[in-house]
């Protein structure tokens, strides 16, 4: 099973699910977590259901750059970080 | 506790409460510390929720309620604009910031960026996008003013008319409904935007009203400082005239006005568009008190030397009372008077950066 794990950051605002997941693409899991915790989509995602401008996704190692789809595929081991992007001062 | 006696600071790094202590003010409570607070909603009364608008720099613009005056607060549905259409012209569906929070008989009105305006009939537990104003094709014409997109800072609300609401737009003039927000008629006849090209520096739609407020005893009555200057109308915005009397500076972001004096208003201009900063770094209040044919220019209390502040279009507020004025500055000054303006005291020197400050 895939697994997603979401920065502790996000921690201060809202519960942050450690889900393990057979979802097929990257928008399935992030689904998965969204299903533990309704609150943390819009966290995540924008009106229009998008990757925010400034958080980012890791998986397995790789930054994903396609941030309106999110089809990215899955495998059964991948490991799935949602991380903000580093900006300001 | 009178509402002339607490009242609230938004800034860059959290919500701060003040309360009245004789003469001055002091910080009574932080809720939020190190968060942006873009706009809040007051308390109408001792016991009813309050609401903050939280603009976190990663995750988005997010609203928080209180139903005890800010000591603990819950997250509350956020503004959320509906599924964009393919090839919809114009900025995109996605909420920037909360600038405005207004409450009206139990309903909430919130201006926002990229300019839609959103309505909650249950103080936050949804929110509906105002589809007769964002459908309109004049939305179109909007531009950003400060921000890459245009948004809704000012709701004003008629004392009288549950159904009469004014918004003021950035860059998009000001905009009335009479219906309760079914139709809108376009508000800013009068108004004139010298930066811009010859052939559209009189076009309502697209001037830079940078605040606008409304008297609450004479409601026809409404003070805008624009981008290019000061604006006022009696007649309930049907038309707007010029006022060209100020001292100083014409320009700046912030307009208060009496509650009960129509004719009585403040303003806190800066040197000018292209320079953000006092005249001559000393910090001053402009004050009319027969509806702009005058002005007095007031300094007493403010900082007169190297004081680079910035007054913004939420950083001024004037009490019930007529008489209490807060002001704080985007470099985290504060300073409150108790005789309309005419002395100032400095309540902090060092906030962070402010962008509201409300009574209430």
């Amino acid at each position: 099973m895939a697994r997603v794990f979401f920065t502790p950051q996000l921690q201060r605002f809202t519960a942050t699910p450690e889900v393990e997941t057979g979802a097929p693409t990257l928008r399935g899991a992030l689904e998965a977590a969204f299903a533990v915790n309704p609150r943390l989509r819009g966290y995540v995602l924008d009106d229009q259901g998008h990757l925010r401008a400034n958080v980012v996704v890791f998986i397995d190692g790789r930054r994903c750059s396609e941030r309106v789809a999110l089809a990215d595929p899955l495998t059964a081991h991948s490991r799935i970080h949602v991380l903000q992007a580093l900006s300001g001062g | 506790m009178s509402s002339n006696d607490r009242a609230w600071v938004a800034t860059k790094k959290g919500l701060f409460e003040l309360r009245r202590r004789g003469p001055g003010w002091a910080i009574e409570h932080v809720s939020f510390l190190g968060e942006p607070v873009s706009m809040f909603l007051p308390p109408a009364t001792a016991s009813s929720r309050m609401l903050a608008s939280l603009t976190t720099g990663h995750y988005g613009t997010k609203l928080h309620a209180s139903d005890d005056a800010g000591r603990s607060w819950t997250e509350v549905a956020t503004p959320t604009y509906p599924p964009q259409p393919e090839g919809a012209e114009g900025p995109e569906w996605k909420l920037v910031l909360i600038w405005a929070l207004e409450q009206v008989e139990g309903r909430i009105w919130a201006g926002t960026l990229p300019g839609g305006l959103f309505l909650s009939d249950d103080f936050g537990g949804s929110w509906q996008l105002v589809e007769s104003l964002w459908n309109r094709r004049e939305r179109l014409g909007w531009f950003g003013g400060g921000y890459p997109v245009p948004g809704i800072h000012s709701i004003c609300p008629h004392p009288k008319h549950a159904a009469e609401l004014l918004l003021g737009i950035s860059c998009g003039g000001a905009w009335t409904t009479r219906d309760g927000g079914a139709n809108w008629e376009l508000t800013a006849k009068g108004m004139r935007a010298n930066f811009m090209p010859p052939e559209l520096a009189d076009d309502p739609n697209i001037q830079d009203a940078h605040r606008i407020v409304r008297c609450a005893a004479a409601p026809d009555v409404l003070w805008c400082q624009h981008h290019g200057g000061i604006w006022r109308s009696t007649d309930a915005a049907a038309s707007w005239h010029e006022i060209t009397t100020a001292p100083v500076s014409n320009f700046g972001f912030a307009v208060a006005v009496h509650p009960g004096d129509p004719d009585t208003a403040w303003f806190v201009p800066a040197q000018a568009d292209q320079c953000r900063v006092p005249v001559r770094a000393a910090m001053i209040v402009n004050r009319t008190r027969d509806g702009g044919r005058s002005f007095e220019t007031l300094r007493a209390g403010l900082p007169q030397e190297h004081a680079y502040h910035l007054v913004y279009r939420h950083g001024l507020a004037v009490a019930y009372d007529g008489e209490h004025l807060l002001m704080a500055s985007t470099t985290g000054g504060l300073w409150s008077s108790a005789d309309g303006g005419n002395s100032w005291r400095t309540v902090s020197p060092s906030l962070p950066p402010a962008v509201a400050v409300r009574f209430g």
